[in-house]
């Protein structure tokens, strides 16, 4: 076995076992910790595939993120006030079903990521980090001056959302929940990588002239490379809402898009369990440090510093050394 | 009469006032191989990226197989059969030397790219990537990494990601750049079998190797081709002498 795959095992051991452990101890608040982190994750894995493999840098992943969890509060709300969200020309009802939510949240993201990317991946660079950032904002300004969903003060879900057969109120059964979506999103995103798809996006990513010699156009690979991205990070967002049982305009802030970027770089650039281990790192640090100091911020900061200028593959490529190539045998 | 697979019909591209393309007409016949020759700032750069379709001419046309691809851009002319290996190598570098040439046989399918199969484990690709690899003499070194191989490993990774493509026309930016006395040769006798699958227009530096293995010179001068011939008329030619060869000899 390779020694990323051990860290990885352990890692999705660890991330099993502190719920557990915490459940055993009764203590939820370590459980609503952990799943956190998978939610964090989740939504660091999306972008890991847009910013790692695809080079994409993209600071208008909160958008997503956003959409997922409104998608889950406009449908939330409109079920608990017995309000369709339109009658004309057909009817639609808000709901309390998770997997309605999450097709939804999903589909959105997907087609958002379609019209933004198509614009924004004309251009490469600092001009597509400036222009997914603008496309980001412009939904956190939307949704702030949106009266009909809270505007600026957000919107709260009452009771979460139901999944059939499970207790969703019970942390340990959510946590169940978001983990198994960890999983699946890990599991598509290690496929995707490995395929020819994967291989074509990653090359593009290092040698754009190349990949157009073969006879491949890398505005095509890199268009669903994002929207594929820019879906799994809304699914992300909307289990968010579920864990809060709240929604707000901050989901949609450049400081989301950050912190999910920050996930990625301190876990590690296009290692598969990146997001995973730097969620977790930065979940821990926010609880030991934020008790420490208001300011944590500040170590963070530094902690990131140290990785850009001395470990680029983040915490994984400490661990587990040089990449052997992409994740391709 | 023997089929000509590329033909550059006249361009002309200018960058304000330099006339780096001034009416270059060029052709390239099944079975030869016609190199392209002149001195530093000709123009020959200019004129491989029009004919790869990453810069567009001002006028003039661009035919490959009987077709007009002017206007077509370099993925659909990389589609239509034009195989082009890069003056500085250009590769995934972070990728291994199979994984290059697994690249190539999946852009040689026309397709996009599956999402789902592991695509290093597609015996067909593979087999492909291996057979391009062992022509050019890299099958041994399939699994490094492209940027721990030499210089001359990298140009001859280059054409073996060309051959993955199966092009009925090659075009190779100087494929022997610093590649030594010793390489040079091989890639040399390498070449002159390849010609027989593929033609090839050559942009080439080593005066050596072009007078050994081209069928047929073309000097590019001020971006005017001024003269096209076999190798002895071209070594005759007095205006290639002066404008060209004699600055060889002077240096």
């Amino acid at each position: 076995m390779q020694r990323e795959t051990l860290i990885n095992t352990v890692l999705t051991l660890g991330l099993l076992a502190v719920p557990l452990a915490a459940w055993a101890m009764d203590e939820p608040y370590t459980i609503t910790l952990a799943t956190k982190v998978v939610i964090f994750a989740l939504a660091g894995v999306g972008l890991n595939l847009a910013l790692g493999l695809g080079g994409l840098v993209s600071l208008g992943h909160a958008m997503f993120f956003g959409i997922g969890g409104y998608a889950a509060g406009i449908l939330a709300s409109h079920a608990q006030s017995y309000e369709p969200i339109m009658e004309w020309p057909f009817l639609i009802e808000g709901t309390q079903s998770m997997p309605v939510i999450w097709v939804m949240a999903i589909v959105v993201s997907a087609l958002v990521a379609l019209a933004t990317g198509a614009l924004s991946l004309r251009t490469s660079g600092v001009y597509f980090i400036m222009i997914t950032l603008a496309f980001g904002q412009m939904f956190y300004y939307f949704t702030i001056s949106w009266p009909a969903y809270g505007g600026e003060d957000g919107l709260s879900i009452y009771v979460r959302d139901r999944f059939p057969g499970l207790n969703t109120l019970d942390p340990l059964h959510f946590f169940g929940l978001c983990f198994a979506l960890l999983m699946l999103g890990l599991f598509i995103v290690a496929r995707i990588s490995r395929s020819g798809f994967g291989l074509a996006l990653n090359a593009a990513r290092q040698n754009e002239a190349r990949v157009r010699a073969v006879g491949i156009e890398p505005y095509r690979l890199r268009l669903i490379a994002f929207v594929i991205s820019g879906a799994i990070t809304g699914l992300a967002g909307a289990l968010y809402a579920d864990l809060n049982r709240f929604v707000s305009p901050v989901m949609f802030s450049w400081q989301t898009s950050g912190e999910i970027m920050i996930f990625v770089i301190l876990g590690g650039v296009a290692r598969l369990f990146g997001p995973v281990a730097g969620a977790a790192l930065f979940i821990i640090l926010e609880e030991v440090l934020g008790g420490v100091s208001d300011y944590w911020h500040i170590y963070l900061g530094a902690l990131l510093l140290i990785v850009v200028l001395f470990a680029r593959g983040g915490l994984i490529g400490v661990l587990a050394g040089r990449n052997g190539g992409g994740g391709h045998d | 009469m023997t089929e000509t697979l590329l033909d550059i019909r006249g361009i002309s591209k200018s960058f304000g006032a330099l006339k780096a393309s001034d009416d270059v007409a060029l052709d390239l016949k099944q079975g030869e191989i016609h190199a392209l020759i002149g001195p530093n700032g000709a123009g020959k750069s200019t004129l491989i990226a029009q004919i790869a379709g990453s810069l567009r001419p001002d006028s003039g046309e661009v035919w490959l197989e009987g077709r007009n691809v002017t206007h077509k851009d370099t993925v659909a002319r990389a589609k239509a059969g034009l195989g082009r290996t890069f003056q500085i190598s250009s590769l995934a570098m972070e990728d291994t030397v199979l994984q290059n040439a697994v690249l190539g046989a999946l852009g040689a399918r026309h397709r996009v790219p599956g999402f789902w199969r592991p695509v290093m484990r597609d015996g067909d690709l593979r087999a492909s990537a291996m057979q391009a690899l062992e022509k050019v003499g890299l099958e041994e070194f399939a699994h490094f990494r492209t940027a721990d191989l030499s210089h001359g490993q990298r140009r001859q990774l280059e054409v073996a990601v060309a051959l993955t493509l199966k092009p009925h026309v090659f075009l190779m930016d100087e494929p022997m750049a610093g590649l030594g006395a010793d390489g040079s040769a091989i890639l040399v006798e390498f070449l002159r079998n390849l010609k027989s699958s593929a033609p090839i227009l050559l942009v080439e530096h080593d005066m050596d190797a072009v007078f050994q293995l081209a069928d047929r010179i073309s000097v590019l001068v001020y971006g005017r081709i001024i003269a096209t011939g076999a190798p002895d008329e071209i070594r005759a030619n007095a205006q290639v002498r002066e404008a060209y060869l004699g600055e060889e000899d002077a240096e």
